[in-house]
């Protein structure tokens, strides 16, 4: 057996407690598949030492028939969660060589449970981006090609060093972070499956903070069991996050075989917006019928402030951005650019200057903005007005419906060369993401067809707030509709 | 609406970030798209409608007023880029 990375999260837990393999083997395979696979970037830091302990003492547990959840399997982390004596930079220049004192508590809670720790993954900067190109540390390739091309593709954003990794067998599973569509479109990109539960469900203590009312913590894995496997393992309460919701958490993996007859999947009319490609509408049509097949009722719905989405999402991120970045000043961590008229002010502009990328620069001037003095009223308030129009769209909607049913992304992966002149270009790729994420819904994206090039398509589940065990369970019939094949490797 | 080269220099100042004159012609012309694209919401009726702040709680939990951590001043200044006595050292900012 020389492939046992490329085994499912769920096989290799089984394969280790029958002892077929050790989980010190299956990391050892883990790092050779990472150094044969480094010209990706999907990792800017491999932490070697620390993934061959844990690993030595999950072995010593399953020998003692003390196997936890997660126990000997390999996972990568996204570079916006604090690990503790382990550099944390969030892709950004700013943080230097940020070397956390503290554990976030979704890795605690996965060390917990026993996964071993491989390293910390691409990102783009403070998850600000959809292609992983705004990285400090350079961006990450797609492991898949466009049929006959050798054409490097963007793996999605912001967690492309996440997606690659899981794609290209790097890892079982890995920690994303999830605003506007930062697993789901990465997930959909790479044919892969993404994550986000409902906002609230993951604490968001030690993961580095975007737009706090939207960032949430899920992950990425190749299929769907092994998606609820590893949620389960990093959701749940924390009195270190206000936020954080006090329910019990599901038992997702056990929720993924239950029967889907008589649900009523919901198809939100005003998604089908034109310039959507064509083979997405009709993978779109497909999904419904795969559902319709597996015995559940397909109804159409109205979400009708689905087009504000977009420009609600701009207005309430970068606003939070603004101030939750503000804490970037060269004093209390990271780089410092000194002034040479000794001057504090000019040490701040100097180091944020130097430090951040252009995209976090972009979206700190527009919160800064429309936060300003005379303009809060006109964008701020407003936006938050048009976020809670959304979200009651989406109540309504649960109304009559148990999910629904959309794209995951308006096309495939496109070139990482490709040229934007007009930043909003690349905001439209989440256009079918943002809508759920502000009313903090529970999606996942499942790779459900290959499109006309031969690169992989996603759809996205959305549930109601808190059920994340309809979701899955939906997405668990359409991935076996879908029989999708995964990439193959090289 | 687009914003001009002034308010650009303002909007820098008052994020404490510096510009280059390239700067400040890109972001005029980049930011003054975001904006035209966030002023769809004007259309959209919201009189009497609640903000959203939170999608979670309407209110936050609370606990008692206790000190629940402390004693770690050393890890609070461990990745200061200057620091002294377990302070942050910056500039002199009082005459």
């Amino acid at each position: 057996m020389t492939e046992i990375h490329k085994l499912s999260l769920k096989s290799a837990r089984e394969a280790l407690k029958k002892g077929e393999f050790q989980a010190v083997e299956l990391t050892k395979s883990h790092l050779d598949a990472m150094e044969q696979n480094k010209g990706l970037n999907a990792y800017i830091l491999e932490t070697r030492d620390i993934a061959i302990k844990s690993a030595t003492i999950a072995d010593q547990n399953i020998k003692a028939g003390n196997a936890r959840a997660m126990e000997g399997i390999p996972v990568a982390v996204k570079d916006l969660f604090c690990t503790k004596d382990v550099r944390t930079t969030a892709c950004s220049q700013i943080l230097g060589n940020f070397t956390p004192t503290y554990e976030s508590t979704v890795t605690s809670k996965l060390w917990q449970t026993g996964a071993v720790m491989l390293g910390k993954t691409n990102m783009d900067e403070f998850a600000m981006g959809s292609s992983n190109l705004t990285s400090f540390y350079g961006p990450v390739q797609n492991p898949w090609k466009a049929t006959g091309s050798d054409k490097i593709l963007v793996p999605g954003g912001s967690s492309g060093g996440s997606a690659a990794a899981v794609t290209a067998y790097l890892a079982m599973g890995a920690l994303g972070s999830d605003t506007g569509g930062s697993i789901r479109q990465p997930a959909s990109y790479c044919g892969i499956v993404g994550m986000k539960p409902s906002y609230g469900r993951c604490s968001r203590y030690g993961m580095m903070a975007f737009s706090s009312s939207l960032d949430q913590a899920g992950v990425f894995t190749r299929d769907v069991t092994d998606a609820s496997i590893m949620l389960e393992a990093i959701m749940g309460h924390d009195s270190k996050d206000s936020t954080c919701a006090t329910l019990p958490v599901p038992a997702l993996e056990k929720a993924l075989n239950g029967d889907i007859k008589g649900m009523r999947i919901g198809i939100p009319k005003e998604y089908n917006m034109e310039g959507i490609s064509p083979e997405i509408s009709k993978l779109w049509q497909t999904g419904a019928k795969w559902l319709k097949e597996a015995g559940a009722e397909i109804v159409e719905i109205s979400l009708p402030h689905s087009k504000y989405a977009l420009p609600v999402y701009y207005i309430i991120a970068p606003a939070e951005a603004s101030s939750n970045l503000s804490r970037y000043d060269g004093v209390r961590y990271g780089l410092r650019v000194p002034s040479e008229n000794n001057s504090l002010d000019e040490m701040y502009e100097l180091t944020r200057q130097k430090g951040f990328g252009a995209e976090v620069k972009r979206r700190i001037m527009i919160g800064t903005y429309v936060l300003s003095a005379g303009y809060y009223d006109a964008y701020y308030i407003k936006a938050q007005k048009v976020r809670n129009l959304i979200a009651e769209d989406f109540k309504n909607a649960f109304a009559k419906v148990d999910a629904i049913l959309a794209p995951t992304a308006p096309s495939a992966a496109f070139a990482a060369d490709i040229k934007i002149d007009d930043p909003v270009t690349m905001y439209l790729n989440d256009i079918f993401t943002i809508p759920a994420s502000l009313a903090g819904l529970p999606c996942i994206s499942v790779p459900a067809g290959l499109s006309n090039e031969g690169l992989p398509l996603g759809l996205q589940i959305i549930g109601n707030l808190f059920d994340e065990s309809t979701v899955l369970k939906v997405a668990f019939k359409l991935e076996q509709a879908a029989n999708f094949v995964g990439y193959k490797g090289k | 609406m687009s914003l001009t080269e002034k308010e650009i220099i303002k909007i820098a100042r008052l994020a404490r970030i510096g510009l280059s004159e390239d700067d400040k012609q890109v972001f005029v012309k980049e930011l003054s798209n975001i904006l035209k694209m966030v002023e769809q919401l004007q259309e959209v009726n919201t009189d009497n409608v609640q903000q959203l702040q939170s999608i979670t709680n309407s209110s936050l939990p609370r606990r008692k007023d206790e000190v629940t951590d402390g004693n770690i001043a050393a890890d609070i200044v461990k990745n200061a880029p200057m620091s002294e006595y377990n302070c942050f050292v910056v500039p002199k900012v009082v005459e």
